[in-house]
């Protein structure tokens, strides 16, 4: 093991991927003289050349489009959305195109796509760029979606994403590309399968589920926690969807107390159906109600103070945890 | 039709009989969808025959084809059976696309028919992608995509046309101007003189072929097809035909004047192909009647089939959401509530695997 950045844990993915397979190619605006928005793609170009790590105009249900047409015969694109705040922009194409084939063609076509990019609120970008799409895409039938939140996550579930013959959403985030995390050595493959969470930190008294950027969150919370006697379980999901409810259900057996915390918006959020589904299954493990600490349902504002009023945050998330606690 | 034939080698009567069989094809859609034997839209191919007919003249049948809602002829032309086109219509598992996709989305990987998409031009991308893959993989394939005039004011249609045009993609986009997007004329939603104006704006090269004429349209592609395979590029070729029907069943095409309709039933593709040839000597009345007689029995034949079909079974609901099966089969079943419900569940810890046992 040795510590990267989650950037380098994305490029690693990249390079290895399309070093394995002829048929993998990357396409989206910026990714190849520019290195990338982000420098996720840094040095591929120069790599694998201008075939196979291709800048596209801004043009997202263009290319988006260019991916799906590429993967019905075969080949298997990634495509980089700078931000998924403009997959909106291709909406069309990643919702009714990509997981709608599967099915109206009676299963002759599978898309074998991956779309990933950074997504989810930054800092002070406003609202037309500070989306969480997670919820919108997870309701999708025929995509999967994850949501890393490590470098080690991110590298394992873009590598079998890529991997998959299905559409796949990847949904990185902007203040984590530069986060640091122990990962295996390059010549170890690392795949981690879609559909497993994973218990980030052990507790005994509350489990707080999370994913991407609200996992250091509720591991700093956590940290806070313990001065006070309060033993936190935090569970990140890393998968939206499938939705590990057995990692759910065994944590919350555990400690019959929970929390969702998101980056989502509140209405039909992510941590609605996970509530649901607690309830739904193991009702009688739970000793308190369910509380969910997620964006406020606003339009995000430009404002840093105010900005930082609509994030779910450890203060949202401390009280959150001590009401279930009663404490 | 057999595959890689050269252009000059496929049968003109062959072809006239492909017309013939997508005419007596959406003739009796028309009749079964009245009958309601036929579910949600369908949209009606006949007058535009020429045009589907012409393009798969020219190309080989390991190029790829793609086309809009309006898309039973393009299966039919493509070599998809008459039996499992209607099947799909009748939404039976023997349908090409298993009778989950429908008139608007026909599919048929083997035959290099890649839809059937009914969001107008979201499909244009697809094709440019299509394309892409051709030239990633050095083949000499070409794509053939088809869209109506009313896909050529949607973003996606000019985002794609620049792309194949950047990248320089083996496409040939083939507008079907019918003159109507639905009910609304070329007139009142284009900005434009002629519509092949607009690959100009990208720097494709584009013509105008009568569409009602099969051999125009054939040579035209044939012509551009070949420049393709020498060098890939895109093209556009504005195809000017008519369809007779309405939109859609549910359209009486009130928008337009029964002087207007006859104008181009008096110019009508079969009715052109079928007097060439017989000018030529190289068809006899007796023969066409032969073929029309064929046509419309191979299509009543497709109606017992699509009858006789099983519906897709219940249980495979699931089967064709995800390559690998399913992954988010629904929410479980609710578990049974315990006698005297929830509240008067033990709620001692050493109470609690049990109990949940029981809800699981």
């Amino acid at each position: 093991m040795r510590e990267i950045t989650y950037r380098q844990a994305l490029n690693e993915a990249l390079a290895e991927e399309l070093e394995r397979d002829p048929n993998v190619f990357l396409m989206g605006e910026e990714v190849a003289e520019y290195q990338g928005a982000y420098k996720v793609s840094h040095g591929l170009l120069e790599r694998f050349g201008p075939r196979r790590i291709i800048d596209t105009p801004i043009s997202e249900n263009g290319f988006a489009g260019l991916g799906v047409g590429a993967a019905m015969v075969g080949l298997r694109p990634i495509i980089e959305f700078m931000t998924f705040s403009f997959s909106l922009v291709a909406f069309d194409q990643v919702v009714n195109n990509a997981p709608n084939m599967y099915t109206m063609s009676g299963g002759q076509f599978n898309i074998p796509i991956v779309f990933r990019g950074p997504n989810g609120p930054a800092h002070q970008l406003g609202a037309t760029h500070s989306h969480a799409t997670e919820n919108f895409y997870a309701s999708v039938p025929g995509l999967k979606v994850c949501a890393p939140a490590t470098p080690r996550d991110a590298k394992g579930l873009l590598k079998t994403a890529v991997r998959d013959n299905n559409p796949v959403l990847v949904l990185e985030a902007e203040l984590l590309y530069s986060s640091k995390g122990m990962v295996e050595p390059p010549d170890e493959e690392l795949l981690i399968p879609l559909g497993k969470a994973e218990v980030k930190r052990e507790g005994s008294d509350v489990s707080v589920i999370c994913y991407s950027q609200t996992v250091p969150l509720a591991l700093k919370v956590a940290a806070q926690l313990e001065d006070e006697d309060i033993s936190a379980e935090v569970v990140d999901l890393r998968s939206i969807k499938p939705l590990d409810e057995k990692a759910i259900f065994d944590s919350v057996a555990k400690t019959h107390r929970v929390v969702v915390v998101e980056q989502d918006h509140p209405f039909c959020g992510v941590g609605a159906e996970v509530c649901y589904r607690i309830q739904k299954n193991i009702f009688d493990q739970l000793d308190a109600p369910i509380m969910r600490v997620s964006q406020e349902d606003v339009p995000m504002p430009y404002n840093e103070r105010l900005e930082h009023a609509v994030l779910p945050n450890a203060e949202k998330l401390l009280t959150a945890v001590k009401q279930v606690c009663y404490a | 039709m057999t595959a890689m034939q050269p252009v000059e080698q496929r049968d003109e009567v062959e072809m006239l009989s492909l017309m013939l069989l997508i005419r007596r094809f959406e003739e009796r859609a028309s009749q079964q969808y009245q009958a309601q034997k036929i579910g949600g839209f369908c949209h009606l191919y006949i007058g535009q025959e020429a045009v589907v007919a012409g393009a798969v003249a020219a190309v080989r049948d390991d190029d790829y084809i793609i086309t809009a809602y309006r898309d039973h002829a393009h299966a039919l032309a493509r070599g998809t059976s008459a039996n499992a086109c209607m099947a799909e219509l009748f939404g039976k598992e023997t349908g090409c696309s298993r009778g989950l996709g429908g008139s608007m989305h026909f599919f048929d990987k083997q035959h290099h028919m890649y839809g059937g998409h009914a969001i107008v031009a979201a499909h244009v991308p697809l094709a440019v992608g299509l394309a892409f893959a051709i030239k990633y993989r050095g083949e000499d394939r070409v794509t053939l995509c088809f869209f109506g005039d009313g896909a050529i004011n949607q973003g996606a249609f000019h985002e794609a046309l620049n792309l194949a045009a950047l990248y320089k993609l083996p496409v040939v986009f083939i507008c079907e101007n019918n003159l109507f997007a639905m009910g609304t004329s070329v007139k009142r939603s284009t900005s434009l003189k002629q519509i092949v104006d607009r690959a100009e704006g990208y720097d494709i090269p584009g013509e105008i072929v009568d569409g009602m004429n099969f051999r125009e349209v054939r040579d035209k592609i044939a012509e551009v097809v070949d420049s393709i395979r020498k060098e890939p590029h895109p093209a556009f070729l504005e195809a000017r035909t008519y369809r007779y029907r309405g939109h859609s069943m549910s359209d009486p095409a009130s928008y337009r004047t029964k002087e207007e309709l006859e104008k181009y039933r008096l110019d009508d593709p079969i009715t052109r192909l079928r007097a060439q040839l017989t000018r030529e000597g190289k068809l006899t009345n007796e023969q066409f009647d032969r073929l029309d007689k064929q046509a419309k029995e191979t299509v009543m034949a497709a109606v017992k089939f699509a009858e006789n079909s099983p519906e897709p079974p219940l249980d495979k609901l699931y089967d064709y959401t995800y390559a690998d099966g399913a992954v988010e089969p629904g929410v479980p079943a609710a578990p049974e509530r315990p006698e005297g419900g929830p509240r008067a569940t033990p709620k001692q810890p050493a109470d609690r695997a049990a109990a949940t046992e029981d809800r699981r």
